[in-house]
Order: C-alpha cells, then sequence, then structure tokens
C-alpha cells in the first residue's frame, strides 16, 4: 500500500502527466502534486502520482554516510 | 533500479551492523519502534534484525494503513458495495480484509457486488466518466500518501461536471497515531511497551515534511529519525537514534534527505487542506477511537461524500476473538505470540488485518521471518544440550 518507488521522468505530456521508466517498463504517471519537474529528474512514484522531486546530491550523501559508518570507530571505543 | 539498489547493499549492511554495534552501550537495552509497516517489511524482508545486536530492538508500530481500518468500515464498504447502481473502486490491499459475517470485498463480489480493483484514484473518476449511468465510488484508505491523490480525483471530478463519482473516505493522520501511542498506559505508566525512539515515515514524510515530528521529540522526549524504506536507510536511522539515546539528545533527524524536507510538500498540502476536515474522532483497529486522527469531506465538497450519500452509519465491530492484531499493532505483542499464526490465518487465508498487507507486520514474519524463528529455537536447543 505504501510501496512507493524512485523514477525516472523520460517524458512530459500534457495536463500535467508524465511518463516515467520504471526500471525498463514505462508508464504514465501524474505529476499534478509536484511542480517544476523536468525530464531527466527522479520523482517518489505512489499510487499513480509523483509524491515529490528525489535529490541526486541528497542520495550521493546519504551514500557516503552509510560507507563512513562502516569505518568510524565511536569514541571511547 | 538506481536509487534502489545501492539502499540493499548487503556489505554495507554489514559494516552499518558493526557500527550499530559498537556504538551500542552494552549496559543499556534499545528499543525503537518502526511506525511505518513499510519499515516493518523492509526489517523482514532484508533480515535487519539479525544485523543488530542483542541490546538493540526493533517494535512493530500501527502504520500500516490496511492494518488499521476497522471492520465496521469494511463492512460500510461492502454496504456500498451492494447497491445495484454502484461500483466500489478500491486499491487492491483492501479486497481481502476480514469483515463481519466472513465476508471481505472479494467474497462480497463473488456474490455479485461490483468491487473493481483500481491502481490510482484517476483510474476511479475514468470509471465514473466511462459509466454515467453508475455511481462510482472510490474506497478511499490511507496515511498522508494517498490522501492528496483522493483530494485530486475530487477536484478532477468537479471540473469535469460529474456527478456519479464519490469517495468512501478513510485517511488517517500520522501524526495522531504517534501521539496516541506515546499517551497509552502500555508506553506511560505500566512501562510494558518501553519506547527509546521512533523510526519515522518516509513516505508521509514527504508529504508533510519533518516539521510535525518536532512535537513528539520535545514533548515526550523521545528521539524521532526519518528514514526511507531501504534496508540501510533502517539501519544508518537505528545508528542515528541510538547515538541520540548515548548523547541524551530527543531531536527530529532526517536520513531520507534525498525525498523529505522540513516544510513538505507544500503543494499538496494545500490541496488536503482544501478539501479534507479533521474529524472529531476515528476508530483504529487495535487502538480504539482516537481522537482527531482522520479526515472527512468538507461541506463544499458533500456532494461527493459516499458516507452522506448513501447514509451509511458508522459502526462498532469487535474483531476476531483469537486475533492479536490489535496488540501487535500497539507494540504490545508480536505475530508469533498469536496462537492462529501460520496455522488458521496465513495470508492465503486472512483471519486478521495485520496478515492480509504486505506492510502488516503478520504477514511480513510469516513471509520473510518465521523460518529464522525455528532456526533460532533449533541453535538455541542445539546450544543447550
Ligand atoms: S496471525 Fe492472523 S489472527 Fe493472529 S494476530 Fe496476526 S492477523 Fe490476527
Amino acid at each position: 500500500m505504501c510501496l512507493a518507488l524512485p523514477v525516472r521522468v523520460v517524458e512530459l505530456r500534457d495536463g500535467d502527466m508524465a511518463v516515467v521508466d520504471l526500471g525498463g517498463v514505462r508508464k504514465e504517471i501524474s505529476l499534478a502534486l509536484v511542480d517544476g519537474v523536468s525530464e531527466g529528474d527522479y520523482v517518489i512514484l505512489h499510487v499513480g502520482y509523483a509524491l515529490t522531486r528525489l535529490d541526486p546530491a541528497a542520495a550521493e550523501r546519504t551514500l557516503e554516510t552509510f560507507a563512513s559508518a562502516g569505518l568510524a570507530v565511536p569514541a571511547g571505543a | 533500479m538506481k536509487y534502489i539498489d545501492e539502499f540493499r547493499d548487503g556489505k554495507l549492511a554489514q559494516s552499518l551492523g558493526g557500527a550499530i554495534a559498537r556504538t551500542a552501550n552494552a549496559n543499556r537495552r534499545y528499543r525503537f519502534m518502526e511506525f511505518c509497516g513499510g519499515h516493518t517489511h523492509a526489517i523482514a524482508r532484508y533480515g535487519v534484525t539479525d544485523l543488530l545486536p542483542p541490546n538493540v530492538r526493533m517494535i512493530h508500530g500501527p502504520g500500516c494503513p490496511v492494518c488499521v481500518l476497522p471492520i465496521g468500515r469494511i463492512d460500510m464498504a461492502i454496504e456500498i458495495a451492494r447497491r445495484p447502481q454502484v461500483i466500489l473502486a478500491t486499491y487492491g490491499d483492501t479486497l481481502r480484509v476480514p469483515a463481519s459475517g466472513r465476508l471481505s470485498l472479494l467474497k462480497a463480489k463473488a456474490q455479485g457486488a461490483d468491487v473493481r480493483m483500481v491502481y490510482s484514484t484517476q483510474d476511479a473518476v475514468r470509471l465514473a466518466e466511462q459509466h454515467p449511468e453508475r455511481e462510482v465510488v472510490m474506497f478511499a484508505i490511507g496515511f498522508e500518501t494517498t490522501t492528496p491523490p483522493t483530494a485530486l480525483a475530487i477536484k478532477e471530478a468537479e471540473a469535469k461536471g460529474l456527478d456519479n463519482f464519490f469517495v468512501f473516505c478513510n485517511h488517517v493522520l500520522t501524526p495522531s497515531a504517534i501521539s496516541h501511542i506515546l499517551e497509552s498506559p502500555e508506553v506511560r505508566d505500566i512501562g510494558t511497551v518501553p519506547i527509546d525512539g521512533f523510526v519515522g515515515p518516509a513516505h508521509v514524510s514527504t508529504i508533510i515534511g519533518s516539521r510535525p515530528y518536532e512535537f513528539f521529540a520535545e514533548e515526550y522526549q523521545k528521539p524521532v529519525v526519518i528514514a526511507g524504506f531501504e534496508p540501510l536507510d533502517v539501519m544508518q536511522a537505528i545508528l542515528m537514534l541510538v547515538r541520540q539515546v548515548n548523547d541524551g539528545r530527543c531531536e527530529v533527524e532526517n536520513e531520507f534527505t534525498r525525498a523529505v524536507s522540513r516544510e513538505g510538500n507544500l503543494k499538496a498540502q494545500s490541496l488536503v487542506a482544501e478539501v479534507f476536515e479533521l474529524r472529531r474522532e476515528f476508530e483504529w483497529r487495535g487502538l480504539g477511537a482516537v481522537p482527531y486522527s482522520a479526515l472527512r469531506l468538507k461541506d463544499k465538497y458533500a456532494a461527493y461524500d459516499a458516507e452522506r450519500h448513501y447514509g451509511v452509519a458508522d459502526r462498532q465491530v469487535a474483531d476476531h476473538k483469537a486475533c492479536e492484531c490489535g496488540a501487535i499493532l500497539r507494540g504490545v505483542k508480536q505475530p508469533a505470540d498469536c496462537k492462529l499464526f501460520g496455522t488458521a490465518c496465513t495470508p492465503e487465508n486472512p483471519l486478521g488485518s495485520c496478515m492480509v498487507s504486505s506492510e502488516g507486520a503478520c504477514a511480513a514474519h510469516y513471509t520473510y521471518g518465521r523460518f529464522r524463528d525455528i532456526a533460532r529455537k533449533t541453535a538455541a536447543g542445539g546450544a543447550a544440550t
């Protein structure tokens, strides 16, 4: 029910609609809840609607945090 | 797929598990509630529990929209669906939720009710356009993520001048459910459900932002870390919670920065505020009547309100006597504590709502966790002899 996926917008269409790429599968979704989406952007898709844009720079930073957490030795250890 | 696979990396999961074990103080216990069914599912599916040290435990919360829907509301949906002029449009997950008298929407459909599964509320509006002689009712359920799409559907029906589209509104609110849990005697006084912090919702937070949780962190002195639904997100959030507990901090931190801001999606919020208003209270399975925890259509949109149009009355129906869903949703019990788990109640033949949706604690545990229990017991038994 709460399943939502990051998908790439491949084509903008009329009436706030867009075509997205879902791991090779194309699907038409609504962008009515999110302003200013461009082709190539990633959005989080849920029950046919984009809920928000995905920020690639923030995603990179989070992945770096994962990598460094594994290496870090906490103070006092 | 990009932004999914890299957040499921097994090696990184191991090293994050190591970091949690090193950071957690061996002399204390850490108990965190993951509010969302999406997190419950990720934890069960990727065996996150196995990567945590024994003194860090996860408690499942009530954040599964299908699980918290009380029997009375399903009964009302069936009552609406059985009217000959009605087409009831519903998300797939609700079809098999047990209702009164051994019914479900699926069984009502087999008996002749016109129940159709839709992927989005747009599909329901399209059904209304295609069938002007019928009345199409969207069985609208879910937390803050599905509410804006319902609002959009109502606006679309209005713009198209459709007078045969209705919404049976069951949208519920996450923050009210969290405060209800924090106010419950189990958490506050009796201490049977000790909670040291929350893994906060992923997709709900894309809409409402991280700001609404600041109240709990402060008022109830509980740390909250908003996390994505992938296993590494959950593990990183647990690490952040352990650090907060160690430092004596109670803050709202955001692990899911790639999608969640403090403000959330303002466009979606204003749309919801335009169409919906708070109900004074709403019945949740497991939690009972929770004040100001759900939405209904504003008077301005009364013409689209199925409850008013059909005059269906709210009703209270008790759960199956032996089903422990209520206690599981409050974090008091675990799926394996239920006598019916895996015997009389399975995903193919669910007796309670927690066994229906893949985000339900019982379904997640049945699908991914039950063999692990056996393995653990065998290992323990082996060590003892
Ligand atoms: S196993 Fe079935 S009957 Fe038992 S608590 Fe879970 S859903 Fe309810």
